[in-house]
């Protein structure tokens, strides 16, 4: 029998515990450490750990078969890692009580095809024990655009009506936990901008989102935060200005001698096509990096035709940081 | 969130499911054709058949016990078919599809899960005997006047032996394809009935080997061993029936009833595939 979550049992002390657990800040929507999951000899997962505070939007990148989608089932219970430990809003995660108020989109979904909308969400508000009004499921459908569509039979559904109705269900229940795995894969453009106000909604209300995806223009305009997964391990994570903090210079030059390139070599990772050179500018960059590279290169003797800065996308970090990874055997 | 409701709210999701589908129109269907044809079977039987007319009231009473488990065995044999393909799409043809993936993430325990798929079933596949068995006996007290005399324990018998089956379709639902578990489990309902009839043979022709055979399946999977029971149940208790059981090896006639002792192994049977249900369903990587 699951604990009944707000039971607090008698006593001076225990109250002035509760009090004192009553200060603390909320704990985070996700914690897991040291994640680990092998399918036969093949590891799926190494060493995987992540945090989702409330409030927080943390998306989830890698390419494909990088155990995202594995850590995502980790977290939920639903698949049994071989190490590690999960905490979900503070609960241990092997309590499926835990899940009380997380909600869940998965990769996979699909909903009983013999019931209808509205059923589907009844049933998901029943297995959750809360106590939503029928008024309330309702508007989950709303906000998914099926409301017009409650009380047909889910079979008769198309893959994007599927999706948008397993939105509703990761939706119903008051969750402050949510998990979306590939929220928009079978969702036209316009259902696409509707997750994205779905869940910038969600992040204002103080909930946490994980959010697994493979549009990186997505998960750049909602996430405050990504973790990049590369073949089963964490290839890098943090905030999104941290990881794209790294601003690049372009320069079009004629006449570089090769103490010029030197220079322009000495102030970052330099990249050449043509008469365009590309150098990474440093992180302490204090703004005096270009105009002392362009004074030096001048006096090196080189044309200087065009100084542009540009910012790198979170797609070329992606690559980046992948390509970085796979090195060794690329 | 407490286990006991997480059984209950599933266990009437699965009922629904089985309405649903038409599970229960196909079967209902099926059912009043089998008792339409039954009844104009029996009624035929006494009206035109001279010799049942002739027949003293024992042999008549016997030929009507024959016939009353042959329908019968129609009808559990439809039970059976009926909840072993429902167990298998509604376990692993959810983790299949992923409709799993979504309930299995909410605040519930497997096992109350599993518990409430197997008690919707439970239910469905016990009503559905209990209540064509009945209408079966009626049918037959109209039409050639011969009442079972134990029909209570002869449906709950029944009920049994679907619950005794479908506890196996569930049990290889967790661990194979819907319909793998579907076949694996009506093919062993139907070798451990022949494994009966041949144990039956045994006996009459005093064949110890033979009769094992259908000892020792009637232990390793208890539907044969629950299905005679209820034919016992069912049959005229004269001493003729009881007679002509053990010479002939009529396999739609018992030689005797049920002892306690069996009907614990099969009640400790299901209880232990059960468990293995559970832990097999634990272990599961959705």
């Amino acid at each position: 029998m699951a604990a009944d979550p707000t039971a607090v049992s008698g006593g001076a002390a225990a109250g002035a515990a509760a009090d004192l657990i009553a200060d603390l800040p909320p704990a985070p929507g996700v914690w897991c450490s040291g994640l680990r999951k092998r399918y036969g000899r093949r590891p799926a997962v190494e060493d995987v750990s992540l945090e989702v505070g409330r409030g927080e939007v943390v998306g989830l990148l890698g390419p494909n078969g990088a155990g995202k989608t594995t850590v995502i089932k980790m977290l939920l219970g639903l698949v049994q890692p071989d190490a590690g430990e999960v905490m979900l809003l503070g609960r241990s995660a092997s309590d499926p009580a835990a899940r009380a108020r997380v909600g869940y989109l998965p990769e996979l979904f699909r909903y009983q095809p013999w019931l209808s909308a509205a059923e589907v969400l009844a049933l998901h508000v029943r297995l959750t024990g809360a106590g939503v009004p029928a008024r309330e499921q309702l508007e989950s459908l709303s906000l998914v655009g099926l409301r017009d569509r409650a009380g047909d039979r889910v079979g008769g559904f198309s893959k994007g009506m599927q999706q948008r109705l397993g939105l509703a269900v990761a939706l119903v229940a008051q969750p402050e936990l949510v998990i979306l795995d590939e929220p928009t894969s079978a969702l036209d453009p316009l259902g696409r901008a509707d997750v994205r106000d779905i869940v910038l909604d969600l992040k204002g209300r103080g909930v946490a989102v994980l959010l697994n995806s493979h549009l990186i223009g997505e998960v750049e305009r909602v996430c405050d935060r990504v973790v990049i997964l590369d073949r089963g391990r964490l290839a890098a994570s943090g905030s999104l200005a941290k990881l794209l903090g790294q601003r690049e210079v372009r320069l079009h030059l004629t006449d570089v001698s090769a103490a010029a390139q030197a220079r322009l070599a000495a102030t970052g990772e330099l990249e050449r096509a043509g008469d365009w050179f590309t150098v990474a500018l440093p992180a302490d960059d204090d703004a005096t990096t270009v105009p002392d590279l362009v004074g030096d290169l001048i006096a090196e003797g080189a044309r200087v035709h065009a100084v542009e800065p540009t910012r790198i996308s979170l797609e070329d970090r992606l690559l980046g940081i992948l390509r970085a990874g796979h090195g060794g055997d690329r | 969130m407490s286990s006991a409701r997480t059984v209950v709210i599933i266990a009437a999701l699965t009922l629904r499911e089985a309405s649903r589908r038409r599970v229960l129109l196909a079967l209902a269907v099926l059912t009043v054709a089998l008792l339409g044809l039954s009844g104009w079977g029996f009624s035929r039987l006494a009206a035109e058949s001279s010799e049942f007319s002739t027949l003293t009231s024992g042999e008549a009473r016997l030929a009507a016990s024959q016939l009353l488990n042959l329908v019968m065995f129609g009808f559990s044999l439809m039970a059976a078919l009926g909840t072993a393909f429902l167990a298998g799409p509604t376990l692993s043809g959810e983790t299949e599809s992923g409709i799993a993936l979504a309930v299995l993430a909410r605040p519930v325990r497997r096992s109350a899960v599993l518990l409430g798929k197997w008690l919707g079933l439970v239910v469905f596949g016990s009503g559905f005997i209990v209540l064509a068995g009945l209408a079966q006996c009626v049918v037959v007290w109209a039409t050639v006047d011969y009442w079972p005399p134990q029909p209570a324990v002869a449906l709950a018998l029944l009920a049994a032996q679907t619950t005794v089956l479908l506890t196996l379709a569930v049990l290889l639902s967790t661990a194979v394809s819907p319909m793998a578990s579907g076949v694996v489990a009506v093919g062993l309902f139907g070798a451990t009935w022949v494994a009966g009839v041949v144990g039956g043979a045994g006996a009459s022709l005093d064949n110890e080997g033979l009769e094992r055979v259908g000892t020792v399946s009637r232990v390793l999977l208890p539907t044969d061993g629950l299905w005679r029971g209820a034919m016992h149940a069912f049959q005229d208790p004269s001493p003729i029936t009881a007679s002509f059981a053990a010479a002939e090896a009529f396999p739609f006639l018992s030689m005797a009833p049920l002892t306690a002792g069996y009907l614990a192994w099969a009640a400790l049977w299901v209880a232990m595939i059960w468990g293995l249900a559970v832990a097999s369903f634990l272990r599961k990587d959705l």
